[in-house]
């Protein structure tokens, strides 16, 4: 980073914090203590899980939400409102439906009263350049998802922004079309073909951030703050199966999963409260990754790309299944890898009905929420109880989501463990149709 | 898997609790209030206590409870009308050729001029009893709620989705357990949400239809309807504010006690694969649901209906294995005939009908009615555009200020209008403006809160990433409402302006002749011309009146409204 000093900064992020107010108990915060530094020339890349605050902070970047502490300085001002020079590309697209691709490609330019000759000239140029050529009176639902996010792309470079802010853009796309599009943009930037000086990207996807960033900002959770920083120094064009590539990939899932969950200290986890924010995973992919682990080729340990890779799951689905595992006790993860546990094995070894009994326990061990709803019931007189208490009890600890994620978890599990029945109508517990 | 049931736990249930005396007062009420107006409709019309109309307040929740059972009644036919008519419409391809187009037209008809003819028809049915009368107006408000609920019914059934039509064929389901596993419950949310739009469309018929008067004649019944229509006589505006008043409050009973509930329960049945955002359950619904004596029966009842859909019913034996045979030309060929021959029937018979009593000139003076009536819908259809399409995206724009808008707006379309015109009236003659100009909002008093919901509700799902996108991009001004929001209303803005016009030119039958006491107030128009003609008895001139104002609303359909609601749905929709 030597040659940093020599380069201006475009954007400076400072002690910045993003707070939702709760009447109940404390704020929600949602970014927390966030300093960041855009120079010009630079790829940046936001990883982290769901629920990190990423897409919050490039909100705030682009004007869009005013942070609720701290302060963000573009070109050296401080910002209000969205600044010129500033554009974005959005995960589901965002195109008008009613105007055609040039429409929407110079609908910035419109904004900014140009004239219509030049207008026409540079969004030419855009759709030339993004190769959306011949689809100039188009409208987008006759476009395919990859077509849609070039529009996307050439809407955002029409009007020569000095920073490209992209939410995932790639995200809402099948995998082969969203290789496709990052290598020709990575090739146009390399070219110095984009009428950029930096760009600003979140991704959960970790080689997506390998293959195209300068820098990586980890984020973890909860509240989001920046973990780690490391500079990625392969040249482009990038290729993913080189082994320094690869060992990079593995090195931040390491970093990731021990950010993120305490490792081999099991022991010290401090225990699930009724409290405890429970991810809605469903009981069949959690059977399914148990059968995969204990199966050819891993033999009950996994490393995590790998796994991600063969199963084609992104970080956001495998991080919430690892820890569920975890808390059940039927996995352990550690450095990057998982580990099938002894209740693990017996419950892929058993049938339907003892793999109901197998769950059932460690429900009623490991997560107190669902046990609490069981005692509940049975010492109810009438063996009923309403939902909205628990719900009520969870938002006092976190946010309504988190609550309703938490309750409709507890609501699955404890369905298919058969320790409860519910009735979605009346929101209520019961014990009705349980041996 | 066994059922354990806790003998204690069992009897808890069954117990009632405080819930179910409430309810149980309520359902008793509803019951003595019906068996009170029933022995009502017996009386002979000459009896004094069947047409006298007292102004005094105290007799005013006993009209309101007439008016609304009357509304009760037509929407229970409307309901039966529904399922055969949407349903044959649906299921036969030969039916369909005469029903849809026939639905199409029955729905641009203002019945309002025929109230006439059927009154004089279900007297005759019913001579000299009150039940002539009770039946007609029932009648009137039955034309005004069945069309547009058939038609959900019909269009839900033409779109069932393909995959659950191969499963229940692919499950051997009869046609009978088809159509009430699949078909009726897939047209559930659209068939509530138009019997909520029929019943506001019923409230300005019911009291329109209460006080009739045929040639010499005015029959009242009792009901807020005619209550308005003696304190105009009378020039009696307390009268007036409380029947609006009691108004006020049945709408809004039956809104909370009947329709939030409908609507929320209704909400199961849609098809969608996102969850949308769900509102908090009405207390109604959460009433039902917690008492336990009205639980239980709800529950009886369903299981009892779901006995009768599940019966395997068939019409056809099963031999031929559910594929039909092919349709015979030579018997679509005999009912295009016999089609022919019954149009060509009707068209001259209505000639004759026509030819024998007026002049050609009365067509070319109705028609010129008729463009005066057609300039006053414009003009106040564009107006209310411009009051209501900014003001509906500002509400949109804020989820809180949206939700509570979208009742009120919804609240004052399901209120009669034709009881607000007393004091605009009142209003003209002080002032003695002019009636042409004047009596014109009259006609979008009513109407004009279709627009308002609708673009309200079409500003509230619009999408928060394109908003994010237009800020982004620095579109403001006069190009934000070009290229972004106008665009994204105007597939809603259309379904709205639709029914509001449909609603102004029915409504131009009462609000283009007004009337206060002795004086009368006249626009020139062709509801002012149908409105005179019915007071004269004379039927021709209803006829000719109709007729035409028929073929001005279906031709402003046609060439202007849906054209333009073909385009949105083409071009202008999300998603």
């Amino acid at each position: 980073m030597d040659i940093a000093a020599t380069r201006t900064a475009l954007l400076d992020v400072h002690d910045c914090r993003q707070a939702y107010h709760k009447e109940a108990s404390a704020d929600l915060v949602v970014l927390d203590d966030v300093n960041l530094q855009l120079l010009e020339g630079e790829i940046v890349a936001l990883l982290g899980r769901s629920g990190s605050g990423k897409s919050t902070l490039l909100r705030i970047v682009a004007g869009l939400l005013r942070p609720t502490a701290g302060k963000v300085l573009w070109h050296g001002k401080p910002l209000d409102g969205p600044p010129q020079g500033v554009a974005m590309v959005f995960q589901s697209f965002a195109l008008f439906p009613w105007l055609t691709v040039r429409e929407n490609v110079e609908l910035g330019l419109e904004a900014r009263g140009l004239a219509r000759a030049e207008r026409e000239r540079r969004a030419e140029q855009a759709i030339d350049l993004i190769g959306l050529g011949g689809f100039e009176g188009a409208y987008p639902k006759e476009l395919s998802g990859g077509m849609r996010q070039r529009v996307g792309l050439a809407r955002a470079l029409v009007v020569h922004p000095d920073l490209l802010l992209m939410d995932e853009p790639f995200s809402a796309l099948d995998v082969l079309t969203a290789e496709t599009l990052r290598t020709d943009l990575i090739d146009l930037w390399s070219e110095g073909k984009l009428p950029l000086k930096s760009v600003l990207m979140v991704t959960h996807n970790i080689e997506e951030a390998v293959l195209m960033a300068d820098r990586i900002l980890v984020f973890s959770a909860n509240p989001g703050r920046i973990a780690h920083e490391l500079s990625v120094r392969f040249p482009h064009p990038r290729n993913r199966h080189d082994p320094a590539f690869q060992q990079m990939v593995d090195d931040i899932y390491a970093l990731m999963t021990r950010r993120a969950l305490p490792g081999p200290r099991v022991a010290t986890v401090a225990p699930s409260t009724i409290a405890t924010r429970l991810h809605r995973v469903g009981t069949n992919i959690m059977s399914g990754l148990m059968e995969t682990l204990a199966a050819e080729p891993y033999h009950g340990r996994a490393d995590l790309p790998d796994l991600a890779g063969d199963l084609q799951l992104e970080l956001d689905d495998l991080f919430p299944l690892g820890e569920t595992l975890q808390m059940l006790h039927f996995a352990d993860l550690a450095e990057g890898d998982i580990v099938l546990t002894e209740p693990g094995r017996r419950f892929v070894a058993a049938d339907t009905e003892t793999r109901k009994h197998i769950f059932a326990h460690a429900l009623r061990a490991y997560v107190p929420l669902v046990n609490t709803i069981r005692q509940v019931l049975d010492e109810r007189w009438n063996h009923r109880a309403s939902a909205v208490r628990f719900r009520d009890e969870l938002e006092d600890h976190m946010s309504p989501e988190y609550a309703e994620d938490t309750l409709r978890a507890a609501i699955a599990w404890g369905r298919y463990a058969e320790l409860f029945s519910y009735d979605e109508e009346a929101e209520q517990f019961s014990l009705e149709e349980v041996h | 898997m066994t059922t354990i049931t806790y003998p204690a736990a069992a009897l808890g249930r069954r117990l009632p609790n405080v819930w179910d005396a409430a309810a149980i007062l309520l359902v008793f009420g509803a019951l003595v209030g019906v068996a009170h107006v029933a022995s009502g409709t017996f009386l002979r019309l000459n009896a004094p206590q069947a047409v006298a109309i007292s102004l005094d307040p105290i007799d005013l929740p006993n009209y309101a409870v007439r008016t609304t059972l009357r509304m009760f009644a037509a929407l229970a036919l409307s309901l039966i009308f529904t399922f055969g008519y949407g349903a044959a419409a649906a299921k036969s391809r030969r039916a369909a050729v005469v029903l849809v187009p026939l639905l199409d037209i029955l729905q641009s008809v203002p019945i309002l001029g025929f109230l006439t003819f059927t009154v004089v028809f279900f007297m005759k049915l019913f001579p000299g009893r009150v039940l002539g009368l009770e039946l007609a107006a029932i009648f009137a408000i039955f034309t005004s709620q069945a069309w547009n609920m058939a038609f959900s019914m019909y269009q839900s059934l033409r779109t069932v989705p393909a995959d659950l039509a191969e499963a229940a064929v692919s499950f051997h389901l009869t046609p009978w357990q088809r159509f009430w596993r699949l078909e009726v419950p897939f047209a559930m949310p659209g068939l509530v949400w138009n019997t909520m739009m029929s019943m506001s469309g019923g409230w300005f018929f019911v009291v329109a239809s209460e006080a009739i008067s045929v040639g010499d004649h005015t029959w009242k019944l009792p009901g807020i309807g005619s209550y308005v229509a003696l304190a105009l006589e009378r020039r009696d505006i307390r009268a007036v504010g409380w029947a609006i008043a009691a108004m006020l409050v049945v709408i809004l009973l039956y809104d909370q006690l009947l329709f939030r509930p409908l609507v929320a329960w209704s909400a199961k049945f849609r098809f969608e694969t996102t969850a949308g955002a769900t509102a908090a359950d009405p207390w109604v619904l959460k009433l039902t649901r917690r008492t336990r004596l009205l639980h239980l029966a709800a529950e009886a009842a369903g299981a009892a209906l779901g006995r009768v859909g599940g019966l395997r019913l068939r019409l056809r034996p099963s031999g031929d294995g559910g594929r039909r045979r092919a349709p015979s030309r030579l018997l679509d060929a005999l009912l295009l005939a016999l089609l022919i021959v019954a149009v060509t029937i009707a068209a001259h018979r209505i000639v004759g009908f026509l030819s024998g009593r007026l002049a050609w000139a009365e067509f070319e003076h109705v028609v010129v009615l008729g463009c005066y009536t057609l300039i006053r819908v414009v003009v106040l259809i564009a107006l209310a555009t411009i009051v209501w399409v900014p003001i509906g995206v500002w509400l949109g724009l804020r989820p809180v200020w949206a939700r509570r808008a979208q009742p009120v707006a919804q609240f004052l379309a399901a209120f009669p209008a034709n009881l607000l015109f007393p004091p605009f009236v009142l209003f003209i003659v002080h002032f003695r403006l002019n009636p042409d100009v004047w009596l014109t909002p009259l006609m979008v008093l009513g109407t004009q809160w279709y627009i308002l919901f609708n673009v309200v509700a079409g500003a509230a799902a619009f999408p928060g990433d394109l908003q994010e996108a237009a800020r982004n991009f620095g579109i403001g001004g006069l190009l934000w409402w070009r290229k972004v929001m106008l665009p994204g209303v105007f597939a809603y803005y259309v379904t709205g302006a639709i029914t509001a016009s449909g609603g102004s030119w029915n409504a131009a039958i009462v609000a283009e002749v007004a009337s206060w006491g002795n004086t009368k107030l006249t626009a020139h128009g062709i509801g002012a011309y149908i409105a005179q003609a019915t007071d004269q008895g004379n039927m021709a001139r209803v006829v000719l009146g109709v007729a035409v104002m028929s073929g001005f609303v279906l031709l402003f359909n046609r060439l202007l409204w849906r054209p333009l609601y073909d385009y949105a749905g083409r071009h202008l929709t999300l998603g």
